[in-house]
């Protein structure tokens, strides 16, 4: 079993520099395709040129050798480049943290605490894809703050994944021990280039093979990656399969289909005919043309960045999948999850379709479902995906008076059911919704429910909220009202009640401050996995490391 | 530090205020602090004035002139409720969190598990150095939590940032 996850620095894939370098590769070529433009047409369409390029310019003056001279230093430059960023470009994790060293002139240095970890993403962009790479990313709490390894042989991946979760979850025992893990990952370091021939070669099991260039290997290596590319986007092994939610084709058209950008749409349509008609000014259905276009596109890519979504539930945390030609796939250990949005817009109300929302302290810099921030944890689903989802990031909060009250949080239309509601006197505020304002507190999670026509249940685990407020102004307290509000990490969820009777909300007050309290010191998560022996063994875990007397190590 | 005396009429009361039942006695920030707020609220009069009076003179809109009485008024009534509105402000160390409070039109009562500290700032504005005050802001994750405890004196203040990062040290959590 190799294993990237040993203490030992290790070099990322080796087209990496290549595949990060996207951009200017780009650039060069736009810059030579523009200079010889002439002679390209000429060359693959036989249309005849008449003005001189560059190459031409080149051979009237007879610095052919000169010219190619220059190609060439110009591309030695550029390889050495590469390759050097790729030597400097070193990453480890040990027990304790991931650490990355990057730059050639300008060093930089990055760690991040395993026990501080929110989330790890992995990343496959189409292009990288196709020869087998993938981004690894650790989120860790704060702006800016992951750490990113780009790019990874796409299976080495997948297992630096686990090894990192495992060591984060306090079970380091089984951390992969030792020398010999070393050399079967011996691929990753630049002497593989000589030992090449020595591999067990194209057919050996996708689990052994390096983050070589796969051009080198031959047939082989192309059916890996097209088994790559068409796998489901879930290992059926590493996930129970019961537990995955599907999104069916016509579901997720639908759902982007009757969005509030559908009604602006249709908004703009009517209002356009309705001017040609009237006033006859063509020039404005000019103007929508593109408008049009741009919306197709933007269904599109809303429809094809969710296909094949998927969430499982892990022993490492919940894993959410999607994309179709840059797929995504991110875990999220337990614990992590700061606030929980189930909402359902008036359009979707029909279909019986929600949507939930997740606010997470690390931030993954790529895009999600839909291409939204990466927080939605499921772009659209049924009343049983809903609760499947919750059981998977909720786990324990799944009792059968709990499964009622989120039925109830999502469906009821308020009265006495369980949530404690604004009372009627809150018509004068919320005149639709006031009778579905309510909270309650089940375990150590608080529900706030809220909204009529569009309808929306929030949860917040008491062990992850930062703080409690509540307010009244003077209309508020004319009404004897007032407004209450749980602060949790920055994301699309906000946990407010926008009105409840001033009595109920000191209780309010009370009991999810205390609950806070509690729930925080009970609360295990940062080392999830962790045999229930309490977390002192936290403070010298490099004892029973392998790699204590590393080259480089510095343990702290 | 003094306790509010009664309940002045400056609002309209046809409700009893929110307060929070049996609690301990709040701290209280400096009444000095009275005269840092009064001096940011008439120079914030002062410009919006001025911005007007020269919308009076330079470009001659003649209804600049009330608008100008309606900003020397509110300044003026906002200046008039100060000493009250600080005395609002105030905050108390319970065993597991901070409680915080202030408004009186608008209040806002807020708790804070000391294990939710992120860090503790300290800062002093021109007018506050000069009185010896000082503002401590105690930061959690959640932007949100906006507790900035103005107007301690000096040495309070450091006082009380001592406090709370030793709490906050003993009841760490996790993010």
């Amino acid at each position: 079993m190799t294993t990237l996850a040993d203490g030992e620095w290790h070099r990322l894939h080796p087209a990496s520099p290549l595949l990060r370098g996207g951009i200017f590769i780009v650039a060069v070529l736009g810059f030579i395709i523009a200079n010889l433009r002439e002679r390209l047409v000429d060359i693959f369409f036989g249309v005849p040129r008449y003005s001189g390029d560059p190459i031409e310019a080149i051979f009237e003056r007879g610095a052919v050798g000169w010219a190619l001279l220059a190609v060439a230093g110009v591309l030695l430059v550029i390889l050495a480049v590469f390759y050097l960023s790729w030597r400097m470009h070193t990453f480890r994790v040990t027990g304790e943290v991931v650490e990355v060293r990057s730059g050639m002139l300008f060093r930089s240095n990055r760690r991040a605490r395993l026990d501080r970890i929110q989330g790890v993403n992995i990343v496959r962009p189409f292009i990288p894809r196709l020869i087998g790479a993938a981004k690894l990313e650790v989120s860790v709490a704060g702006q800016d703050a992951n750490v990113q390894l780009a790019y990874l042989g796409s299976t080495l991946a997948d297992q630096l994944r686990r090894d990192i979760l495992r060591l984060a979850s306090g079970l380091r025992q089984q951390a992969v021990s030792g020398p010999e893990a070393r050399i079967a990952s011996v691929g990753m370091f630049p002497e593989a280039a000589a030992s090449e021939g020595a591999f067990p070669g194209a057919s050996a099991p996708d689990g052994a093979f390096p983050a070589a260039i796969p051009a080198a290997s031959g047939r082989g290596v192309v059916a890996d990656r097209a088994r790559d590319f068409f796998a489901p986007a879930l290992d059926p092994d590493a996930a129970p399969p019961e537990s995955v939610v599907r999104i069916p084709l016509g579901r997720l058209i639908g759902s982007v289909v009757f969005s509030g950008f559908t009604v602006f749409v249709v908004l703009a349509g009517i209002a356009l005919i309705v001017s040609v008609t009237a006033g006859g000014s063509d020039w404005l259905l000019v103007a929508f043309i593109p408008t049009l276009i741009a919306s197709v596109s933007f269904y599109f890519t809303r429809v094809t960045k969710s296909l094949r979504y998927s969430i499982a539930g892990t022993p490492d945390g919940v894993r959410v999948g999607f994309g179709l030609l840059t797929t995504s796939n991110e875990t999220l250990p337990p614990g992590r999850i700061h606030a929980i949005g189930v909402s359902q817009p008036l359009l979707w109300r029909p279909f019986g379709w929600w949507q939930v929302r997740i606010n997470t302290a690390g931030h993954s810099s790529t895009q999600g479902a839909a291409g939204e921030a990466n927080t939605t944890t499921l772009p659209v689903g049924t009343l049983a995906d809903v609760a499947r989802v919750l059981e998977l990031i909720l786990p324990g909060f799944d009792s059968a008076e709990q499964q009622t009250l989120i039925e109830r949080g999502l469906r009821s239309k308020g009265g006495d059911d369980g949530f404690t509601n604004a009372p009627r006197r809150a018509a004068w505020l919320h005149p639709f919704s006031w009778r579905r304002i309510g909270y309650t507190v089940s375990d150590g999670i608080a529900l706030l429910r809220r909204g009529v026509i569009s309808r929306e249940l929030v949860l917040v685990p008491l062990a992850r909220l930062q703080s409690v407020a509540i307010s009244q102004g003077p209309v508020t307290r004319m009404l004897r009202l007032a407004s209450a509000r749980l602060h949790t990490v920055a994301g699309p969820v906000s946990a407010e009640l926008g009105v409840v009777d001033a009595a109920e909300v000191l209780v309010f007050f009370g009991r999810i401050s205390s609950g806070a309290i509690s729930s925080a010191q009970a609360d295990t998560s940062h080392h999830w996995n962790q045999p229930s022996q309490d977390q002192p063994s936290q403070d010298q875990p490099s004892q029973d490391q392998p790699n204590v007397n590393q080259p480089n190590g510095v343990i702290e | 530090m003094t306790t509010i005396k009664s309940r002045e009429k400056c609002v309209p009361d046809t409700a009893e205020r929110l307060d929070l039942p049996d609690v301990g006695e709040w701290k209280r920030v400096s009444p000095r602090y009275v005269v840092v707020e009064t001096v940011g609220t008439i120079v914030f009069g002062l410009v919006l004035a001025a911005a007007a009076a020269a919308l009076w003179l330079i470009v001659d809109v003649p209804w600049a002139l009330y608008v100008i009485g309606a900003i020397v008024l509110i300044t003026g009534a906002t200046v008039a409720f100060e000493p009250r509105r600080v005395r609002a402000i105030g905050y108390q160390l319970r065993r597991d969190d901070l409680l915080f409070r202030r408004g009186i039109m608008f209040t806002r009562f807020v708790s804070v598990p000391y294990g939710r500290m992120q860090l503790v700032d300290i800062t002093r504005g021109p007018i506050a150095r000069w009185l010896g005050l000082a503002d401590l802001k105690f930061v959690t994750a959640a932007a949100s939590s906006g507790v900035l405890i103005p107007g301690l004196a000096e040495a309070d203040a450091e006082t009380l940032r001592d406090r709370l990062v030793e709490l906050a040290e003993s009841r760490r959590a996790g993010l």
